[in-house]
């Protein structure tokens, strides 16, 4: 069983975080993945930067220009995480656009993912359709689980398509927007967290954008199995620095 | 200048279509690689955009426009003493007589008719030179509709009569403040507008380029440059087809309006200018064939300009309508097919070729223009071959370049 099955059967809400790979500085990786680990983060998301971040709001946008910058790129980051799975035993999951993953070949991307023990991976702009006809074949030889994204406009109908064409969880974006775009949630958010949780859907939900703190959490995970933090945690290391993580996760939960 | 080595006899298999498929490919190009966020959006354009396009009322309400208010048809004009000079039949079609200066406003009429048909009150665009928002500017100011362009904060700098244009017509324009900040930020901003706004607003992007239905729709549109280019050719020359059909190519919608009909013929060779920027090696330049390897920009898997790490680029171009570092996926495809043969021209022979045509003809075009212009120095035609290119805009807003170069 993959290593985010075995998180979304604990009997617990997820706490998950995302944080761009090469930012603040070019070597925080393994640092930063540490001190989640000990700080009782469920699992992380490990963003890759890409140049034309289109889901992404001016936090993202700047950490991934940043690290670009610095000199990030996907071997890079592979390098870096060779020996991960010697200390790190939380689910982590690689969140990228899908042009990088092309340019180093979907088939190697995989393989690598594989061999450093890497259990998804959430590429925004690899669509259903798109992913179901040529790619879901390679992600399933090297045990990796897609994570597919919906937003309250997303129909039933698809949904449920969603829903059977995932094996681990389903990315539940919490409102129509980029990332770091939202300060709170509305009525009409907590409707849809209640509308998705009476689907009965097979795949638990994560929900993300617009988590920032332990209100949010709460609202977020009533319903739902877990909540993802990105650009809180971003803005947090930006003006706290890398080594206050645990500070950051203890006003979380 | 570099010229391709394909014989242009050699057009590609006879039996394949360059046409989109269903799924908005051509080829191995196109398709729609958007974030789950859009997919609303754009499954209700591409599930309606063609019915609608093909109702009656649809049609009558945009040809009507097409005429009263754009101009058209633009003349198929034969440039005697261009053609004398480069010894060949060379007719210019003036899509710079087209309202607001160029073709780009063939595609706002269509897409603002589309927006009102899907009951979409508030309209995003991109542009670069401005050429886009301006015509975006004045099809919302024609329908009284809300209009937000998006533009580079360094293009808003370098393009003030455009951005003063744009406000005269009442539209908002909203400076694209992250990466290089110019045209491909300014599209990264647009549909990250359109991500937080996806049930009023309808995105009328301004060129092939995009997610399908878009590079579809869009050449369908300009696709009247080339309707009407074969019936005007019949009663000049007694054919509809010419031996080529010649246009420079950004993004590529002027190219695609001008090759539409032609496409599948065979018989006419179709030849895309790029943008050579300061040469191909020199590290500034926005010639996407020559340069660019597959990839994905903004929702379509194209040819695209990237690292290898498959970042993605900034093109260079003297012309700001050509530094876009993708190419519409319908070009990719004429390109890797062999159907097109791909041409680059330099800044320097591109402006030559803009002053050449001004003395000549007593036509001042686009910059973005003046490439195509400029194939004739170093490709060579037969006597009696006839080629039509397509003039795709008007010089005026080009002026402060000239002046500078030239020192007029």
């Amino acid at each position: 069983m993959n290593r985010i099955q075995k998180a979304l059967g604990q009997n617990k809400k997820l706490l998950s975080l995302y944080f761009t790979a090469g930012y603040p500085a070019i070597n925080d990786t393994m640092s930063i993945l540490t001190q989640l680990q000990d700080s009782g983060v469920d699992m992380v998301e490990i963003g890759l930067p890409f140049s034309d971040p289109l889901a992404d709001g001016p936090t993202i946008q700047a950490s991934s220009t940043a690290a670009l910058h610095n000199g990030m790129t996907t071997a890079l980051l592979f390098e870096q995480l060779k020996d991960v799975r010697e200390t790190i035993h939380i689910p982590l999951i690689l969140m990228g656009y899908f042009n990088p993953m092309l340019q180093y070949g979907v088939e190697k991307f995989c393989a690598k993912c594989q061999e450093i023990g890497i259990d998804g991976i959430i590429m925004p702009d690899l669509p259903l359709a798109e992913y179901e006809a040529d790619y879901k074949a390679i992600f399933e030889k090297h045990g990796l689980i897609n994570v597919f994204l919906i937003t309250p406009q997303t129909s039933d109908e698809r949904i449920q398509q969603i829903d059977a064409a995932s094996d681990g969880f389903i990315y539940m974006v919490s409102s129509a927007s980029t990332t770091g775009a939202q300060s709170g949630f509305s009525n009409s958010t907590s409707d849809y967290f209640e509308r998705i949780a009476s689907m009965h859907l097979k795949s638990e939900q994560i929900v993300g954008f617009g988590i920032s703190n332990e209100e949010t959490f709460k609202a977020a995970t009533k319903h739902q199995k877990g909540a993802i933090i990105g650009s809180a945690f971003i803005k947090h290391i930006t003006e706290n620095g890398t080594n206050s993580v645990a500070e950051f996760v203890k006003t979380i939960r | 200048m570099k010229e391709t080595s394909i014989d242009s006899r050699l057009r590609g298999n006879e039996n394949e279509s360059y046409q989109a498929n269903e799924r908005g490919y051509y080829g191995d190009f196109g398709g729609a690689f958007i974030p789950e966020m859009l997919y609303p959006n754009v499954e209700e354009l591409r599930s309606q955009y063609i019915q609608i396009m093909q109702e009656p009322s649809f049609q009558e309400e945009f040809k009507q426009l097409l005429k009263d208010y754009v101009g058209r048809p633009t003349p198929l004009y034969y440039a005697a003493r261009f053609s004398k000079k480069y010894g060949t039949k060379i007719y210019l079609k003036r899509e710079d007589l087209c309202h607001t200066g160029a073709h780009k406003v063939n595609n706002t009429i269509g897409q603002i008719l589309m927006a009102k048909r899907l009951g979409k009150n508030r309209i995003i665009a991109e542009t670069g030179a401005g050429q886009h928002g301006v015509a975006t500017a004045t099809v919302c100011a024609l329908m009284g509709l809300e209009c937000i362009v998006y533009m580079g904060a360094i293009d808003i700098e370098r393009q003030a009569p455009n951005v003063a244009r744009m406000k005269m017509l009442s539209a908002t324009v909203r400076p694209a403040m992250s990466g290089s900040r110019t045209l491909k930020d300014a599209t990264n901003e647009a549909i990250r507008d359109w991500i937080n706004n996806p049930v009023d607003t309808h995105y009328i992007i301004g060129s092939v380029v995009g997610p399908h239905p878009y590079p579809d729709m869009v050449a369908r549109f300009q696709s009247v440059i080339s309707e009407e280019t074969k019936k005007q050719l019949l009663e000049k020359e007694g054919r509809e087809n010419p031996d080529y059909v010649v246009a420079c190519v950004g993004g590529g919608s002027n190219a695609a309006g001008l090759y539409y009909h032609y496409l599948d013929e065979p018989e006419v060779g179709i030849i895309a200018v790029e943008a050579a920027g300061k040469g191909i090696d020199s590290g500034e330049s926005a010639a996407t064939s020559a340069l660019g390897r597959e990839g994905i920009i903004h929702g379509s898997k194209t040819l695209l300009m990237q690292t290898e790490d498959g970042q993605i680029t900034e093109p260079y171009s003297i012309s700001a309508g050509l530094d876009y570092p993708g190419v519409g996926p319908m070009h990719a495809h004429l390109f890797r097919s062999g159907r097109g043969e791909f041409i680059s021209v330099n800044d320097a022979d591109a402006m030559t070729a803009g002053l050449e045509l001004s003395k000549l003809e007593g036509i001042i075009p686009a910059i973005e223009t003046s490439h195509a212009l400029a194939i004739f120095e170093t490709r060579k035609f037969k006597k009696d071959d006839v080629v039509v290119i397509n003039l795709s805009g008007r010089g005026d807003k080009d002026l402060n370049t000239f002046i500078e170069y030239f020192n007029l």
